[in-house]
């Protein structure tokens, strides 16, 4: 037998709190209180921007360093007033640079953290994502996305980070990135950036269209008890057995943080599995190694994609994020035109979900990329296709600043059939 | 491990990992080594509360001899990793050890505003007077007309005063010494440690192998020399005539300031922010 004040106390600490220590206001509040947990709990309408900081609290972010940038900015002043309530930590950085050295420190001290930014300090961040990949340290940028190279078009949408975020930082290593298509999608896909980056130990990227970030949408979110959260495995060795990087557990070794006992170097330097700089070929090979298998090895947890109307398409279209949403659209007016089209729309697209791109391959005679760049994933999907023609993959390319509509997406469509 | 001597100095370092140390012979960055564990030992910290954070650079291969927590970040950028350890854990007793091309040209963005936010992190700003790492080029530091591999006609410009850039940035604590002046350099580390707020000691450096030969300095005990002979305690620079001071290395603590430090400051702020809480939980939605 629960009554609704203690189940409620699990779900907003803050607010059983006050209850509790003012007990004179408890009836009038904790109606309030009942009414904006369970318009928290159950539909808003709300940002993506909203959606990514209010995931990143319940995904268990304590720390956030960050830099003003449009279209990103919400996520850092959502927080900066969050985070103190719920005893975790805000601090607005010198700049982007400084922003993922920070997230990054704080990681090995014990925190959850995360930060948020746009293209220009999306690209400053790149060294700092490359030494929290090396060193294994679990960190999560979200990148807003805006179009153009540099300054750009700041409020306008563009998808020019898609291999960026693959290959940004120097150096070759694996990396992670989802990518939403949706306000309630961009709440869903914070928590399992968070996870997987506590998991995997590593960098992950969480792409965010500019008009996702900024369109408001209904979202049902979940319950507080049914949200998975992951946090990162701790040893349990002494401090004389541990290893930072430990070879024998499967990729997904256990993680001290500094203040343990446990006493750790950490460097980005090439390092052996305690963490020492080492120059020898065996073990910088196997540190590499390392980085790529534990991507490799996992593709299953790893790549979410989502199949449309595939099974009986002839035309199939490849997209992720706002452009999908325009797809799907373009495919309901093809479809009612008896044109038998579908989507595959990938969630996670690095590691780049080449399986189901082959099988896609296999089944369709064209496949059209609609992307807000000059052809990022196309390059993807032609490197896939060996036994077709290059005719096979249509581009649809847009970088003015406007959006890929549903009818570009039907007027194509209608070209190649 | 039988043959470890067991001088205060090798209860502290790695001795089954990391040794020979990369450093040149002649360098004084085991000099500050030596200083930096001598610090900690003598006030007795609990070793597991400490962690060495440095950037890129010969001084910042420091903090893989200590046995503490230790982070070898990337360059310039070892005060902002700092700050973020600071900030998530408090209570830890957070050393950087930079150089003068790390922490004033790459890092000058971090420097400036960590003194300016007074977070407690202690600097030991190693000041060779080039880029030792990279075989000799030209830093911040590099004094006017000297000689370096990116300025072989000599530098035509002018020298950061790293002091005075902290000060003027707001940091609480600053103090300048040399690798010749070690106890000074101990005390200065240990009075830093104890201080609640950013705190910055620069140390002059020798490096014999490249500045020296380069500007015909002689060898490390000459450089040396030239420490003990070309400095004068803050304390002598009112009581001495202009000239004997002018173009000296002025040691002593510049400044020792008590303002409000930053991690407490925003522990104070949590405080209130959940004071208010419980009325303004879901406003934002």
């Amino acid at each position: 037998m629960q009554n609704k004040k203690t189940s409620k106390s699990v779900k907003t600490p803050q607010a059983s709190k006050a209850a509790g220590t003012q007990k004179k206001k408890v009836k009038a509040e904790s109606k309030l209180n009942e009414l904006q947990s369970s318009l928290e709990r159950k539909t808003v309408v709300m940002q993506g921007n909203e959606a990514v900081a209010y995931g990143a609290l319940d995904a268990g972010v304590n720390f956030f360093a960050g830099y003003p940038i449009t279209p990103s900015t919400e996520v850092a002043e959502i927080l900066s007033a969050e985070l103190p309530k719920r005893g975790g930590t805000f601090i607005q950085m010198e700049d982007e640079i400084a922003s993922i050295c920070a997230i990054t420190g704080a990681s090995l001290a014990g925190a959850k953290a995360l930060t948020a930014t746009s293209g220009p300090g999306f690209s400053l961040m790149q060294e700092g994502m490359g030494f929290a990949k090396i060193t294994e340290t679990p960190c999560v940028v979200v990148n807003v996305m805006r179009n153009g190279p540099s300054t750009g078009m700041p409020t306008s949408p563009g998808q020019g980070e898609i291999q960026q975020s693959r290959w940004g930082s120097h150096g070759d290593a694996p990396a992670i990135v989802l990518y939403p298509d949706s306000v309630k999608e961009s709440y869903e896909l914070t928590i399992r950036a968070v996870n997987l980056s506590e998991k995997y130990r590593t960098c992950v990227v969480l792409l965010l269209d500019e008009v996702i970030g900024h369109m408001r949408e209904s979202v049902t979110l979940p319950d507080m008890e049914k949200v998975r959260v992951i946090s990162r495995i701790k040893p349990t060795v002494p401090p004389n057995w541990y290893k930072h990087y430990d070879e024998n557990q499967k990729y997904l070794s256990p993680l001290a943080s500094f203040g343990d006992g446990y006493r750790f170097h950490v460097t980005g330097l090439t390092h052996d599995s305690h963490g020492f700089p080492t120059g020898k070929p065996t073990e910088s090979a196997e540190m590499n190694d390392r980085l790529r298998r534990k991507i490799t090895h996992n593709i299953r947890d790893l790549v979410q994609i989502e199949s449309h109307q595939m099974e009986d398409a002839e035309i199939a279209i490849f997209a992720a994020g706002i452009t999908a949403r325009s797809a799907k659209a373009a495919i309901a007016m093809a479809r009612y035109r008896g044109i038998k089209v579908g989507l595959l729309r990938p969630l996670t697209i690095w590691p780049f979900p080449d399986d189901a791109v082959r099988k896609m391959l296999r089944n369709v005679e064209t496949v059209i990329v609609p992307e807000l760049n000059q052809g990022q994933f196309s390059r993807e999907i032609i490197r896939l296709t060996k036994d077709k023609s290059e005719g096979d993959v249509v581009l649809i390319k847009k970088v003015n600043g406007q959006l890929i509509t549903p009818n570009d997406i039907l007027r194509r469509i209608k070209e190649v059939i | 491990m039988a043959n470890i001597p067991q001088k205060i100095v090798h209860q502290y370092l790695r001795h089954d990992k990391k040794f020979p140390h990369v450093w040149c012979a002649g360098c004084s960055n085991g000099i500050i080594l030596g200083a930096v564990i001598r610090a900690i030992a003598s006030m007795n910290l609990n070793r597991d509360d400490i962690v060495m954070v440095s950037g890129i650079g010969c001084s910042s291969r420091m903090p893989v001899y200590i046995d503490v927590d230790t982070l070898h970040t990337l360059h310039g950028r070892a005060i902002a990793f700092a700050t973020g350890i600071k900030l998530h854990k408090p209570h830890m007793k957070v050393i950087v050890v930079t150089g003068d091309g790390d922490c004033t040209a790459i890092g000058g963005n971090h420097l400036i505003h960590a003194a300016r936010r007074n977070i407690d992190l202690s600097v030991i700003l190693v000041n060779n007077n080039i880029y030792g790492m990279t075989g000799g080029q030209c830093s911040p530091t590099t004094p006017h007309a000297a000689i370096s591999t990116t300025s072989p006609y000599g530098n035509i410009e002018p020298d950061f005063n790293i002091c005075n850039l902290a000060l003027g940035a707001g940091a609480s604590f600053v103090a300048r010494t040399t690798a010749f002046h070690v106890t000074e350099m101990q005390n200065y580390i240990q009075a830093s440690l104890e201080h609640p707020g950013f705190s910055l000691i620069e140390v002059i450096s020798a490096c014999p192998v490249i500045y020296g030969r380069l500007n015909k300095k002689g060898g490390a005990p000459q450089m040396m020399t030239e420490f003990r002979d070309n400095s004068v305690p803050l304390t002598a620079v009112e009581k001495l005539p202009k000239e004997q001071v002018e173009g000296k290395i002025v040691r002593g603590i510049l400044r020792k300031d008590i303002r409000p430090e930053y991690t407490a400051e925003y522990a104070a702020l949590q405080a209130y922010a959940q004071k208010l809480g419980g009325e303004s939980d879901g406003k934002e939605l």
